[in-house]
């Protein structure tokens, strides 16, 4: 059980950055992962009042605040327009509506789940992490922080670069979390593919070999994904086995790879 | 610690404290309809609607709603009027646990989209678990009153 001593709104980021600092505050994003744990937790940190539910655009990036919800993200036309949908298709399938308007995209991304579509899918698109007192970082950087990092993750940058972009799931029953999840994105020839619910967390792959160097084929595609499920370690747990987990993803990259050529 | 909101239409202040979930928040004020099921954010049951946008207030605090408005099915009668009687119809529920969160999705669901296909609907329930049915009946439920606003439409 949760339980909850003092609550406070953040007036600003400092004040929440100075407050996080304490081993037994925390900082709420949707509060719907923290509400599973046992924890007594002395002060409860709020962003709610700092603006952070936005997501803006410049010429060349969209910046998503910590506290806009999943539904909002799954919902928003710029970015599903850059992804070609990835996202609808990445946070649809989380739970349910409500449950999405509730969990936030900080909560999200700072838990660092080994399960989530959410990271999965940023990882492919190169965003950068901003928090408040490590500043600016590549999600990469950010995903090795230490578990025990006491910042705030304030916002994150996708930049608008170009991509053709597919996400994929392969869940037990509709709902559930992932067994596996992947986001492959292509650009100028060249592919990124990030694999995630390993049960680990998201890890990303390159044509090192030039597989897909003749470009993308029935053939090409899957051969590139049988060297990533040899490549990729995976782990078991109540959901599948390390063998499973492998052959979906030999056919998740597969299918994202050819969706992605046929744009 | 002191909060406030309105809770179906009406300004309330209360002493609360800091962990009170807004799922008990809203029973104690009456609002019986919200329901704890699984309270591990999976079921759907405890559903309101908070700013006008459909959230589960088993894992939101109810110091989070100050300043906000809140609504429960106790508030929504009229809306949910139309369509409960389509659903009832249709045999749809057994126990009828599952059926105040369930109406009060559906009622987000025809505000955001008037006209959904039977997938939209499904997609959008999908979070509101019932133990008893198979969901079909729900589903046709809509679906007929949904057909019959169409005829009364024309
Ligand atoms: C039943 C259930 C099913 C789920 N299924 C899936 C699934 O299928 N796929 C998937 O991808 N995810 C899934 N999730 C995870 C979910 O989508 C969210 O990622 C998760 O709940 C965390 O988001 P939150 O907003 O609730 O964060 P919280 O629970 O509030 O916080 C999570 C952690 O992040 C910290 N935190 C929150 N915001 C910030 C911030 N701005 N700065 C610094 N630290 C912060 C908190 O202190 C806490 O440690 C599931 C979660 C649950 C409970
Ligand atoms: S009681 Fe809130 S989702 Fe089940
Ligand atoms: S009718 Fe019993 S849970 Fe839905």
């Amino acid at each position: 059980m949760l339980t909850i001593n003092q609550y406070v709104r953040a007036e600003s980021l400092e004040q929440a950055y100075e407050l996080c600092q304490k081993k037994r505050n925390v900082v709420l994003g949707g509060m719907l992962w923290l509400k599973m744990q046992h924890r007594n937790v002395e002060t409860a940190i709020d962003l709610c009042d700092l603006g952070l539910d936005q997501i803006t655009e410049t010429s060349d990036s969209y910046t998503i605040g910590a506290m806009v919800s999943l539904r909002t993200l799954e919902q928003h036309a710029g970015l599903a327009a850059l992804t070609q949908g990835a996202f609808a298709e990445a946070l649809s399938h989380i739970v349910g509506v409500q449950f999405r308007n509730t969990a936030t995209v900080g909560g999200s991304l700072f838990g660092r789940f080994g399960f989530s579509d959410v990271l999965t899918l940023f990882v492919v698109l190169d965003a950068k992490i901003e928090l408040y007192h490590h500043g600016m970082l590549s999600i990469a950087e950010f995903c090795a922080l230490p578990r025990n990092t006491r910042d705030i993750l304030v916002q994150v940058h996708v930049p608008k670069t170009q991509k053709r972009v597919v996400y994929l799931s392969q869940r037990n029953s509709a709902t559930d979390f992932p067994v596996l999840t992947c986001a492959v994105a292509l650009q100028d020839g060249n592919c990124q593919c990030a694999i995630g619910a390993r049960p680990l967390a998201a890890v990303t792959f390159t044509d090192e070999t030039g597989i897909l160097q003749n470009g993308i084929t029935p053939e090409s595609a899957a051969a590139f994904a049988q060297n990533i499920a040899q490549k990729a370690e995976f782990g078991k747990d109540i959901r599948a086995g390390v063998e499973y987990r492998k052959r979906v993803c030999a056919v998740l990259v597969r299918r994202a790879l050819l969706q992605a050529k046929e744009g | 610690m002191q909060i406030q909101m309105t809770l179906n239409q009406k300004k309330i202040t209360a002493e609360i404290e800091a962990d009170t979930l807004l799922l008990d928040f809203v029973r104690d004020h009456g609002c019986l309809s919200v329901k704890r099921g699984c309270e591990t954010a999976n079921c759907g049951l405890c559903t309101v609607l908070l700013d006008g946008v459909p959230v589960l207030s088993c894992s939101t605090l109810a110091a989070r709603a100050t300043g906000h408005h809140v609504q429960t099915l106790e508030g929504l009668q009229a809306e949910a009027e139309e369509f409960v009687g389509f659903i009832a119809d249709q045999g749809a529920e057994q126990c009828g646990f599952c059926n105040p969160g369930f109406v009060m999705n559906t009622i987000a669901l025809l505000r955001e989209n008037p006209t959904p296909t039977d997938d939209e609907i499904r997609a959008y329930l999908a979070g509101n678990l019932c133990r008893c049915s198979g969901y079909d009946g729900q589903l046709r439920g809509i679906r007929a009153y949904l057909d019959w606003k169409e005829a009364q439409a024309k």
